[in-house]
């Protein structure tokens, strides 16, 4: 009788929790959280109770970089950045390998959703005021994603290599090269030459896999570092906000992967992340 | 509380147990870096070597045995920061440990900057090279070669050929340009031809000939150099215009609406035994008169979408070799 199923389902838990005690204890300081921690906290912390739909554009976008970062990569196993084989290794891509045609629209339609996402998250951000003080870094940090995610777009349409991406990419270059003064070498720089070339199409493949890519990652992580480090922010009409008590019952519980923050009594609590000048 | 208090009570400001300062050492690791360059690359290398790091070995052995053979190490200089009155001189023999600790520019200090400053070398001798290679290339062996497009006779007067060729044959289809080429018949008894580029000059798409391409009377001619030139002939060729936004050109070149910001540009050519050769591009403002009495106005190749006169011209005042 000493096997209870209790025991078992314990001792079970037990076995399946041992890797993650494993890592915590080699990752953490006394008194601090190690990775462990670090994520149950990042995805459990207290945020201010009125966030709303808006308050997920962010995360989405996360999401669609993901997704571009994960379906890139495998194209990328495909994909031959060669003049001579790059549209017969994309028609390749579509025609013949199992789900291509899935992964690559993945990656070629989600490259507009990534962008939509970055424009509704901003505009979010910008109508509920939530770039103002302390935030204004970390809406600096944004415009640059906005910016790179711009310049992943401009630099991936050359690599279909077909007659629109092509002069496409004559047009978007030689709009760069008619800025004053540096235009004309930055114009010369981008095509690896006076005219797009051999050169320029792996030149484009490096921006856009490796070079953009890493930068987006960096500035993506920064971000969600100062998210977390600042908190999340209450919508300008919040009674949280202005410090009144919330009339009426305690709303529902609300969306998203965090878990409603607690009330005690009449003041609506605010996380040590949500605190406010 | 900090161990490390107990283990060097004078944070690194030298013990009794450290070998006085040298800078010998210095020499002889670039020695030894001589010796092994000199190896693989020249014997007078490896010869200056092996007499640095015999030299400067010498002189760390000298140095660092100093103590045990009995000689007094060499009096640091002092920083001009005066001592304490009453404190009594240190390092009169040797490291002192305990009281009367001088302050003076300490190893730490050193090292740190040491380490910063190789560090930022090591950072620039390994950046330089690779940013260059980024950036240069483009800059560099660029130019148009020669192109020979056909002989003279393949181009009837008054009438455009377009004629697409490879600019570097080596590099495949990726190269292929194309040029408006007619035969302005005879100036002073010197053959003229009007050669366009097809680039517009709004933003660089394809400019297309506003008349009738006959294709079926397409010659295709491998020329010098493993080029491969195809000639179309045109019939009532009244002008260009470009497809991506709607610029018009008329048959000199000269803008007639859209865009643009110039007329088109035109090449330079020779003719050398009867055959028409396509030399580098350049750019035209606008062209008064027509075929071979028109007068160009010519400026160094400009990108599409720059200006070549006026003020905007100022916008541009250096162009990357081309």
């Amino acid at each position: 009788m000493a096997n209870k199923p209790q025991g078992r389902s314990h001792q079970l838990l037990q076995i399946l929790l041992y890797p993650l005690n494993w890592l915590e204890e080699r990752t953490s300081l006394p008194g601090r959280s190690g990775i462990v921690g670090g994520i149950k906290y990042f995805l459990f912390r207290k945020v201010p109770s009125d966030i709303s739909w808006g308050h997920t554009l962010g995360s989405a976008a996360l999401t669609a970089f993901i997704v571009q970062a994960v379906t890139g990569v495998i194209l990328a196993m495909y994909y031959k950045p060669d003049p001579n084989s790059a549209y017969e290794s994309i028609r390749h891509i579509t025609d013949d390998l199992w789900a291509g045609w899935l992964v690559r629209g993945m990656h070629r339609w989600g490259a507009s959703v990534f962008i939509i996402l970055l424009f509704l998250h901003m505009g979010r951000v910008f109508l509920y005021g939530a770039y103002k003080y302390p935030r204004e870094l970390n809406w600096i940090i944004g415009v640059l994603i906005l910016v790179l995610g711009m310049m992943e777009g401009f630099f991936g349409y050359l690599l279909p290599w077909d007659q629109t991406a092509y002069w496409a990419t004559v047009v978007g270059v030689n709009l760069q090269a008619t800025g004053p003064f540096v235009g004309p070498f930055l114009g010369d720089v981008l095509r690896g030459g006076s005219e797009i070339g051999p050169d320029t199409l792996a030149r484009f493949y490096s921006l856009h896999m490796l070079v953009i890519p890493g930068a987006l990652a960096a500035l993506i992580g920064l971000h969600l570092w100062l998210v977390v480090r600042i908190g999340v922010s209450s919508p300008p009409w919040s009674p949280t906000e202005a410090g009144r008590p919330e009339p009426g019952p305690p709303p529902a519980p609300r969306k998203g992967l965090v878990a409603p923050a607690p009330r005690n009594g009449l003041a609506a609590p605010v996380s040590r992340g949500a605190r406010r000048r | 509380m900090n161990p490390r208090h107990d283990v060097d009570p004078h944070e690194g400001q030298g013990t009794a147990h450290e070998p006085t300062p040298t800078i010998w050492p210095v020499g002889f690791a670039v020695g030894i870096a001589c010796i092994f360059v000199g190896l693989i690359i020249s014997k007078i290398v490896l010869v200056v070597g092996v007499v640095l790091t015999a030299i400067f070995g010498f002189l760390w052995i000298r140095d660092a045995t100093r103590p045990f053979r009995g000689e007094e190490a060499p009096a640091e200089p002092e920083p001009s920061r005066a001592l304490p009155p009453g404190t009594p001189a240190a390092r009169t023999s040797g490291p002192d440990p305990g009281q009367g600790e001088i302050v003076r520019f300490p190893r730490s200090k050193f090292l740190e900057a040491t380490t910063l400053g190789l560090g930022g070398l090591i950072g620039v001798i390994v950046t330089a090279p690779v940013l260059g290679f980024t950036v240069l290339p483009p800059f560099i062996k660029q130019g148009h070669p020669k192109i020979d497009v056909g002989a003279i006779e393949d181009f009837p007067e008054n009438k455009f050929v377009i004629a697409t060729y490879l600019l570097k044959p080596e590099d495949g289809e990726v190269s292929r340009r194309t040029a408006y080429i007619r035969n302005n018949g005879f100036l002073d008894e010197s053959p003229s031809f009007t050669i366009l580029s097809n680039r517009c000059v709004h933003l660089g798409c394809p400019v297309q000939v506003n008349g009738l391409p006959l294709d079926d009377e397409a010659k295709t001619e491998k020329t010098a150099g493993d080029n491969v030139v195809t000639r179309i002939p045109t019939a009532a060729a009244a002008g260009f215009g470009c497809p991506c936004h709607g610029g018009q050109y008329d048959t000199e070149g000269n803008r007639t609406a859209g865009p643009p910001v110039r007329a088109l540009d035109r090449y330079q050519f020779e003719i050398v035994d009867g055959r028409l050769l396509l030399g580098q591009t350049f750019s035209v403002s606008d062209v008064d008169g027509t075929g071979a009495e028109a007068k160009i106005h010519t400026y160094r190749l400009a990108g599409p979408g720059q200006h070549v006169d006026g003020p905007e011209g100022w916008l541009y005042p250096v162009q990357p070799p081309r």
